[in-house]
């Protein structure tokens, strides 16, 4: 078995700042016009100096100590000098350790599931403007509105065998910025992942490019059976860039470097010296949010969830904090509300919003509709199945659960989704008399009448019907 | 009245004006006509802002009319370095590249001048982006000597000296990061500052190199550099490096250091028991004739009560190169935004890869320029880094260090500015090295970030001869009480026949 290794360069930005790294435009550059969302300074024109916006080093400190780094004394900012249309300065402001730790992180651990990636640096840098390749011209757009909003690079060692492991790590580092408040990672383009992949003793090849999280997972299984193949074969695996192509789903290699970029690192004089020490340190802890693990951990005991309940609320910020504030409306029974969560709430959405992580997007259910819901069962105003019905209804409608309940009371149900709900139920209950009416269609009236029993008759008995026939000839 | 208002220092004009005994606008005609009568021959200025300096001498005008309060440097003329920017002026660095910048911005220092009502006249001369000690690589052609127009007047800042040893603005403002203020004030027989790094923002000063630079001010006498000084010092949010508003991270609250401005700076000519420490190595590496002049002041000086000895400054020997070092490097980077781009000078990037434009383009730099920027990038390359850079630093720090002990002992230190007299022009452009050697005298002042001033002491065959004083961070004000004690005893009183 040829060892796989992997690291990571995650870049996220502070999107929860006002303003840039070291000017006073907005941070939020999204949507705008282009080039409306500069100035003299991110356009780096002659005789401007940058100004350190201090909250962005609070943020990147507080990235960094929850990734377990240690932060030193004191902090540099470097130039990496290189020629490229989008950079305004061509250099870039950013940090560097090879000549003395000055980065705002180092040394960091990070645990998720029951293994653990080692953090080499936290740097704190500007992210360059965006070059716009239009079709066919001969001409290329620069729009320097993303000019200088402030970047978190996140630099892991190549602790990581597997692709899906890095899966779970990603999924870590998202929650744990999300729980920070210090980026909304479903922002397009807020969080971004170079990957590096070699083979025990070969040469390092970087994975540059990569749309979403889901795609790390495929560009670096792509990559490992890549080098993979040339290793058996005896072809010699060079160092070098790749690019992820999300049309063809490979590698590919990007335009050749022929020589290795000399980026000519130095202190950047504009800036002093920051000084950070205990006091900070001290400060910014007494400051920090609640992160995931410590979060989970106060699951398990304040609210006696079992591990891999409190895991799938964690893994996700707004699940968790849809199920606190479901049970602070609710306290009686959290565990009921988690399990409703966790078992069919999610059930509810879809896996491409799962992936965005945006979860409750397109969901009209709030907090006070779960516990409202939940309250209903514990006091036996409903059972389960018609609680299903409702959460049904309630995620399309945002109806409350007892208004819901009052229109099934008192009037047909002519939703078909409600009356689907109540015959998937029964089709589960009744297994043997589904087998009767698969050969025997006049049977179907015995399962139509158990749905109108479980709707206290109030379903449109047609629909029931047409529902019923059409499910049983597509079993 | 005078005769010629242009001979007036600063405080004249100032006071002239407010108490009515001249208007702004008859001043400022004068200094319009003497500019467009002996520049043909000094060519001081790069440009000539006539309308604008009409205009606000006549809001000058009305506002003393009406009895308003006007500011300490009331109707005064002043040329700018064109390397500081002007809002709505045009600011080329003397150089190509920067052919079609007109900023949307005035530095910090512009807009204390124009809070000072002050009146900006043009834009000075310099070599190219801040680059030598000549005014000789200008795009513009050389800034020529007032004393001997055959010679240069210094550099980089020669325009700043010349145009007020002209006597065509009152002051000036130069930069100075490696004695651009000092050279060119001291081969013109004027006054010229270099403050404490920090003392003075830099928002707004087109970088050369910026852990060294600062912007420094020409006046025909130290009370005109005071009253400059007066008018631009302090901190300012737009700098992070000016002093005490230095970022320090306090994860509640943003930058809650006070802004305060820095004191104001008076003159006291008349201090005795001053500590002087004479930089031998300085004065001994001087040629003669440059010596026997900054000797005679000294002895002038000891005969009023103060102490005055030999010291030595070992770290000397590595002065030059650590600040080549240094600067190129910071150079190397400062210029590389200068891709004609966003802003420079008529040429189309269309239809180019954009590598090969760069390359086109980068090409309008003029040689000096050129060669610091791959000296610079020589330096900071991966295998030389810590060859190079990483000593000039070390030596950089041995020199504050020689300094900061130097000062326990003396209150100021005292050298030539210049190790030579003024020469020909176009004498030492085709040697950089000799051309480097002569900041020798200077460069110390800008490693250590300590103030320096240049004051005139005398002449050899009719060429000025400037003495440097250099006195510790911040101590801006012994050095002016120490100048002008100088200036009052060496007594120099004369201008340049053009």
């Amino acid at each position: 078995m040829v060892e796989v290794k992997i690291g990571l360069e995650i870049h996220c930005q502070l999107t929860g700042l006002q303003s840039k790294l070291f000017c006073s435009c907005q941070c939020d550059y999204r949507g705008k016009e282009p080039n409306t969302n500069i100035c003299p300074i991110c356009s780096g024109l002659p005789g401007t100096l940058p100004l350190l916006n201090q909250r962005a080093v609070d943020f990147a400190s507080m990235i960094s100590l929850a990734l377990g780094c240690s932060i030193p004394d004191n902090v540099m900012f470097y130039r990496k000098n290189y020629f490229y249309p989008d950079l305004p300065k061509n250099f870039q402001i950013t940090q560097y350790n090879a000549y003395g730790i000055t980065s705002i992180g180092v040394e960091g651990k990070v645990d998720y599931g029951v293994k653990s990636t080692k953090i080499r640096r936290v740097q704190l840098e500007e992210d360059p403007g965006r070059l716009i390749y239009e079709n066919a011209s001969f001409y290329t757009l620069i729009d320097y509105n993303r000019a200088g909003v402030s970047l978190v690079e996140i630099v892991t060692e190549p602790d990581f065998a597997e692709p899906k492991d890095v899966r779970m790590f990603l999924n870590k580092i998202i929650s744990i910025i999300e729980h920070l408040g210090v980026c909304e990672t479903r922002l397009d383009g807020s969080v971004r992942c170079d990957a590096n992949v070699s083979l025990e003793g070969g040469k390092r090849v970087e994975i540059k490019n990569v749309g979403s999280f889901r795609d790390v997972e495929k560009a670096l299984g792509y990559e490992i059976a890549r080098q993979k193949t040339m290793s058996v074969r005896d072809i010699e695996i060079r160092s070098e860039t790749r690019h992820w192509d999300d049309a063809r789903k490979i590698t590919k290699q990007s335009r050749a470097k022929e020589e290795e970029e000399d980026y000519r690192y130095f202190p950047e004089p504009d800036i002093p010296t920051i000084l950070l020490g205990n006091d900070f340190l001290s400060l910014l802890k007494v400051r920090m949010p609640e992160l995931p693990d410590e979060r989970k951990i106060r699951f398990l005991r304040e609210y006696n969830l079992s591990d891999h309940v409190s895991q799938v609320l964690i893994d996700n910020k707004d699940l968790a904090d849809f199920f606190e504030s479901a049970v602070k409306i609710y306290p009686s029974s959290p565990n009921e509300i988690a399990n409703w969560i966790v078992s069919d709430l999610l059930g509810f959405i879809d896996d491409s919003k799962k992936e965005e992580g945006s979860l409750f997007s397109g969901l009209r259910i709030e907090a006070k509709h779960m516990a409202e819901l939940v309250r209903m069962i514990d006091q036996n105003i409903i059972n389960r199945n018609i609680a299903k019905m409702i959460l049904s209804q309630i995620t399309k409608t945002g109806e409350m659960p007892s208004y819901v309940l009052d229109k099934m009371n008192t009037s047909i149900i002519d939703n078909k989704a409600i009356i689907s709900e109540a015959i998937e139920s029964i089709f589960e209950s009744e297994k043997s008399a589904v087998k009767d009416a698969k050969q025997n269609p006049n049977a179907a009236n015995f399962l139509l009448g158990k749905v109108m029993q479980l709707t206290g008759g109030r379903a449109d008995p047609k629909i029931a019907l047409n529902l019923i026939k059409t499910k049983l000839t597509i079993m | 009245m005078p005769n010629h208002l242009y001979h007036l220092t600063a405080d004249e004009v100032a006071s002239g004006i407010k108490n009515r005994d001249f208007s702004a606008q008859e001043y400022i005609s004068q200094i319009l006509e003497r500019i467009e009568k002996v520049d043909v021959k000094i060519n001081a200025f790069i440009a000539v802002d006539k309308q604008g300096a009409v205009e606000k001498a006549c809001s000058i005008d009305k506002r003393i009319r009406d009895g308003d309060r006007t500011g300490g440097l009331s109707g005064v003329a002043v040329g700018i370095k064109d390397n500081i920017c002007t809002k709505d002026l045009k600011t080329t660095c003397a150089s190509k590249m920067l052919e079609g910048f007109i900023p949307p911005y005035d530095a910090t220092v512009i807009k204390k001048l124009k809070e000072s009502d002050a009146i900006i006249v043009g834009k000075l001369n310099l070599d190219e982006f801040a680059m030598g000690s000549t005014t000789e690589f200008s795009r513009y052609g050389p800034t020529r000597n007032p004393w001997n127009i055959n010679y240069v007047a210094g550099g980089s800042s020669g325009g700043s000296a010349a145009s007020v040893a002209a006597l065509e603005c009152a002051i000036s403002l130069g930069s100075d990061t490696g004695g651009s203020v000092r050279c060119p004030a001291s081969f013109c027989s004027v006054v010229g500052l270099k403050p404490t790094y920090g003392c003075v923002s830099r928002s707004g000063l087109i970088s050369y190199s910026n852990s060294l630079e600062q912007i420094g001010s020409v006046g025909k006498t130290v009370s005109d550099v005071v009253m400059i000084m007066n008018a631009i010092a302090g901190t300012d949010e737009n700098d992070q490096t000016t002093k005490t508003t230095r970022p320090i991270a306090t994860a509640t609250t943003p930058n809650t250091v006070s802004l305060d401005r820095i004191p104001k700076y008076g003159l006291h000519q008349n201090k005795r028991n001053i500590r002087v420490g004479l930089v031998k190595e300085l004065v001994e590496g001087a040629d003669p004739a440059v010596s026997k002049c900054i000797y005679s002041a000294v002895d002038l000086f000891e005969g009023s009560d103060c102490n005055c000895e030999d010291t030595s400054m070992k770290s000397i020997q590595y002065a030059l190169a650590s600040y080549y070092t240094i600067a190129m490097a910071e150079a190397s980077s400062n210029l590389a935004r200068y891709d004609n781009i966003r802003y420079g000078f008529d040429s189309s990037p269309e239809g180019y890869e954009w590598n090969t434009y760069f390359a086109k383009v980068r090409n309008n730099f003029g040689e000096e320029a050129k060669r610091r920027i791959i000296i610079g990038s020589y330096v900071l390359s991966a295998g030389y880094y810590g060859k190079y850079y990483l000593k000039a630093q070390k030596a950089r720090e041995m020199i504050k260090q020689e300094i900061k002990s130097l000062f326990e002992k003396y209150d100021v230190l005292i050298a030539p500015t210049m190790p030579i007299l003024p020469f020909k022009l176009g004498e030492k452009i085709n040697d950089p090295l000799k051309m480097y050697q002569i900041d020798i005298d200077t460069v110390v002042a800008n490693l250590a970030g300590v103030p320096a001033i240049s004051i005139p002491v005398g002449f050899s065959n009719c060429l000025p001869v400037g003495l440097q004083i250099m006195a510790n961070e911040m101590e801006e004000q012994t050095l002016f009480d120490v100048a002008s004690t100088f200036e009052r005893i060496v007594d120099i009183h004369r201008s340049p026949e053009i």
